[in-house]
């Protein structure tokens, strides 16, 4: 990546409160234009790293920089970023109007731009109309939504979503995502959006930085997050995946051949994993890319043996628990109802092989 | 992005050539810089002006009282040499018996007054946490307001309510139930109890009900399922969880009630007076400041002994419980 | 959470204690309009000639000037004050926060007499000043501050926090925010600083004591009639009169500041 294309650059950063270490020693760049999402559980430092961008936390150590503009002296109401709270901080004693149009009182427009905005505006979050309802008159969803027309009217550089969508309910958080993202493509904005949702991550952004312990552990798009993940705790963390330890006994073509102990020999792609010729290493595989059958399968694929009993029915797909002889955790098999009523719903217990091709495994370090 | 090492421990690469910043030099962009960065200093640099006053009007006069209580009243002015004969003459049992008696008398009558004052109002407290329904603000305001109002003019309604041609002997005597005007109601330390019971009432209420309605309304719903009455219930888990506010409301009510003085002039005759006239009156008609600052010092020490034991009775009762 | 029985009890018990606060006050008012010398039964008949007296005591309206003028001054100087440390602790992270607000809360808890004779030492012996409406004004306002921080903590508590920084992300500086967010907001808690601070310092009758010059307070005045018998009723009215305003005031900001705010929190103050 060149300078030219770094909008937002985080060189060492670090946050400490007291002892603790909120974010500890980040570095990346944000595009321009991107929708770039800070993923992890609660406590990963993702909120306060979207603070520090937004001027209200400064950093311990190291240096913010917005399209070529260093951060370090400017306080929040200067900077070129806009955000979107959590709770989206309406203000209470202003109607739905005074509230977008609160940002605009410093650019000196007429009365009549603004109003053209705010109406602009309006439409664009599909509330017209609701100019001058109060605002705890509203809906939560309403009010995210007019948090969110507050700070694109100011059309910021930068706007910075710090988990907005939490608080709705399922079928409205959906529906918010899609919007935003279309949203998003629309106005051209880079976004920087904070979840713990790593679904949520993975539908809107064009990529996610997943964060641990003030860490950022692996940054890349969705698919390729998903699909590569880097270490045990990115991939245990997006999606559900299931470890297979073992020890490398050697190279066939691009594949690694991993002594599994009592599940015998199985081959991964090396892909992008730094290993040695030998030593421990796990093979991580997604339960969708798993075939379970009552024969062992023939060909070049990868299967093992072991006995189905637990299973879950989620409607549009059923999860099978298998237990496999060596390893500590049953093995998830995720299979879509494509018929049905699908023959291995019938609750009993028995042995069957899974298996999967060779090329769908990832290799990852040991712990 | 190209993972730059095996592992978690992933840093992307940074932009290359990117320079820090020039600073332009001088200390008032340092300071700003700094005030910008520590936001500490900025609530410091907010608080400063009232830190200020509020300390300059507190410590002052007390290092004032401290300074001066080691001097001594030489008829008009006061002889600035250091002694200790003010406080020898508190502590002189012998001689000067009074001052140690009337400063425990006043203890004890604040204590009495505290007692009453919180047992009064712990259930009025529990009143207002848990059954008043929608009409919360009402009651807080009626139970608040009179307390806002004149010390001085409610003070003086007890005195005329307990008077020897008062209220109640006068209504009394009226409804035929005595002959004689009762003696015993004014200027004696009961009157000055039951005046100071009235005037700290409210500031007791408050924290206890604060303390009370905090109280997560699972925790009783939870004891009420594990078989608990609602008697064991309060002993159990609603008094124990009030304590804090208890605690509060027993020191609010006992530290500045030691040291009245309107009370006691007004209601308590010569039986009744405390510490607080004494310190008064060395400061007006017996002329002696000095000895009246020592008096006020040896009095502020007692208090912050006595709180120092009971919290640390409460401290030890808590950590041997746990 | 127990039967109706316990319902009952509470309830009495709730409506008698309210009885036993508020008799003294009424009958001072009852009394003022009692055509006798003495406050005792049977009332005699209804007059108003001890309002009318009281309004043609020149002492006492000179008393009552001293005290509107100190009240004002006090009341402003606190609630300025007051919210300076209230935005300063509830808004920034300061260390020693809570050491701070204890140290400031103090005149709360310890004797006034104390601070009364502290503040008469240093000015009297080692500043060699007179005593005189400013040093009343200075004891006052080390009684007031903590009141007015007390209510302003609550309130600026009460309501959230990133409004604020809601208005500095939209372009707003500090004090602009102030003015356009903090202060409308926290107005209701401003307002109720502004008279209860007032009515503190209006009914304060120690400092003012130990303090006044040859200005005397209305509280100072009414101590100074109480020794005379035949000044009696004029006093009960003058209390009457006193007790029914600070009552207004008061709970017009009880009542300003406690809408809309959590009452538990802080200490309910």
């Amino acid at each position: 990546m060149t300078a030219d294309d770094s909008f937002i650059s985080i060189k060492r950063v670090s946050k400490h409160f007291g002892a603790v270490k909120a974010v500890d020693d980040i570095s990346f760049d944000i595009r321009r234009g991107e929708f770039f999402s800070l993923l992890g559980p609660s406590g990963c430092g993702k909120t306060t790293l979207l603070r520090m961008l937004a001027g209200f936390e400064v950093p311990t150590s190291g240096e913010i920089m917005i399209d070529g503009q260093p951060m370090a002296v400017v306080p929040p109401h200067l900077r070129p970023t806009n955000m979107v709270f959590q709770n989206y901080a309406i203000f209470p004693h202003l109607n739905v109007r005074q509230n977008i149009a609160y940002g605009l009182r410093k650019k000196n427009l007429t009365k009549h731009q603004v109003e053209q905005k705010v109406e602009e505006a309006l439409g664009m979050i599909k509330l017209p109309g609701y100019g001058n309802r109060r605002a705890d008159q509203l809906s939560g969803g309403q009010r995210q939504r007019i948090a969110l027309a507050r700070a694109l009217v100011c059309q910021p550089k930068v706007l910075l979503l710090d988990e907005p969508l939490g608080a709705l309910d399922k079928k409205l958080r959906e529906e918010m995502q899609l919007e935003l993202r279309q949203l998003q493509r629309s106005v051209g904005i880079t976004f920087v959006f904070v979840t713990h949702d790593q679904e949520e991550a993975l539908t809107m952004s064009d990529r996610i930085a997943v964060m641990a312990r003030g860490k950022v552990l692996q940054i890349d798009g969705s698919a390729h997050l998903y699909e590569h993940p880097n270490c045990r705790e990115v991939a245990d963390f997006i999606g559900n995946m299931n470890f297979i330890d073992g020890t490398v006994t050697g190279t066939e073509g691009g594949n690694a051949v991993i002594d599994a102990g009592p599940l015998g020999k199985l081959r991964v792609p090396v892909g992008q994993a730094r290993i040695g010729t030998a030593g421990p290493v796990t093979l991580a595989i997604r339960p969708e890319k798993l075939r379970i059958e009552a024969t062992r399968p023939n060909g070049g694929t990868n299967a093992i043996a072991g006995r189905l009993n637990a299973q879950a029915y989620l409607g549009d797909r059923s999860h099978f628990y298998v237990e496999v002889p060596g390893l500590q955790r049953r093995v998830a098999v995720a299979a879509q109802n494509v018929a049905r009523n699908a023959e291995a719903n019938d609750g009993k217990a028995r042995d069957v092989w899974v298996s999967w091709p060779v090329e769908s495994g990832v290799l990852l370090p040991a712990d | 992005m190209k993972p730059d090492d095996a592992g978690c421990r992933v840093m992307v690469s940074v932009t290359e050539g990117a320079r820090a910043p020039a600073t332009p030099g001088g200390l008032w962009t340092a300071f700003k810089t700094a005030l910008h960065r520590y936001e500490s200093i900025r609530g410091y640099l907010l608080l400063s002006p009232t830190l200020l006053v509020m300390l300059g009007l507190m410590i002052i006069p007390l290092l004032g009282l401290v300074v001066l209580s080691f001097c001594t009243q030489v008829y008009f002015s006061i002889d600035y040499t250091p002694t200790l004969k003010n406080y020898l003459a508190i502590f002189d049992l012998a001689n000067n018996p009074i001052y140690l008696v009337l400063l425990f008398r006043s203890i004890v009558m604040s204590l009495t007054t505290t007692f009453f004052v919180v047992i009064t109002a712990y259930p009025m407290a529990y009143f207002l946490a848990f059954r008043v329904g929608r009409g919360k603000l009402v009651w807080l305001i009626l139970i608040t307001v009179p307390f806002w109002t004149s010390y001085l003019l409610r003070v003086f309604a007890w005195k005329i309510i307990l008077g020897y041609q008062g209220v109640i002997n006068s209504g009394l005597i009226n409804l035929g139930l005595i002959k004689e005007p009762l003696e015993f109601l004014l200027y004696n330390p009961t009157a000055v109890v039951i005046t100071l019971t009235h005037a700290w009432a409210a500031f007791a209420i408050l924290p206890i009900y604060v303390s009370l309605e905090k109280i997560d309304k699972s925790l009783l719903e939870a004891a009420t399922d594990l078989g608990d009455t609602p008697r064991e219930r309060f002993w159990r888990v609603t008094f124990p969880l009030s304590l804090p506010g208890l605690i509060a409301a027993t020191l609010l009510v006992f530290i500045p009630t030691v040291g009245d003085y309107v009370t006691p002039s007004l209601v308590g005759g010569t039986s009744g007076i405390m510490i607080g006239n004494l310190i008064q009156s060395l400061f007006g008609k017996a002329n002696n400041a000095p000895l009246g600052a020592a008096v006020s010092i040896v009095m502020m020490l007692a208090i912050t002994l006595i709180v120092c034991v009971f919290l640390g009775a409460i401290g030890r009762r808590r950590w041997k419980h746990s | 959470m127990g039967g109706k029985g316990k319902y009952d009890t509470l309830f009495v018990y709730g409506v008698l204690y309210l009885i036993f606060i508020y008799t003294p006050v009424l009958l001072i008012v009852l009394f003022s309009f009692n055509n006798g010398l003495y406050v005792a039964f049977p009332l005699k008949e209804l007059t108003t000639k001890w309002y009318e007296e009281m309004v043609a005591n020149p002492g006492l309206t000179k008393a009552l000037g001293v005290s509107l003028r100190i009240g004002a001054f006090v009341s402003v100087v606190s609630t300025i004050l007051g919210v300076l440390a209230a935005k300063a602790v509830t808004r920034y992270y300061l260390p020693g926060r809570a050491a701070i607000t204890f140290t400031i809360m103090l005149p709360l808890v310890i004797p006034t007499i104390v601070f009364a004779i502290g503040l008469l030492i240093i000015l009297a012996k080692f500043l060699g000043l007179q005593p005189s409406t400013w040093s009343i004004v200075a004891g006052h306002v080390l009684l007031c501050v903590p009141f007015s921080m007390a209510v302003l903590i609550s309130r600026l508590q009460g309501f959230d926090k990133n409004l604020e920084e809601a208005s500095l992300d939209l372009g707003e500086n500090a004090w602009q925010t102030f003015w356009r967010v903090t202060f409308p907001l926290a107005m209701p808690g401003i307002v109720a600083s502004f008279l209860l601070c007032f009515t503190t310092s209006f009914d304060e009758y120690l400092m003012a004591a130990f303090l006044s010059g040859n200005d005397t307070t209305l509280p100072v005045y009414i101590y100074s009639q109480l020794r005379f018998p035949q000044k009696l009723p004029g006093t009960l009215a003058l209390g009457s009169c006193i007790l029914v305003v600070s009552f207004a005031i008061v709970t017009f900001a009880e009542w300003m500041r406690r809408r809309g705010v959590n009452p538990d929190q802080g200490l309910g103050i």
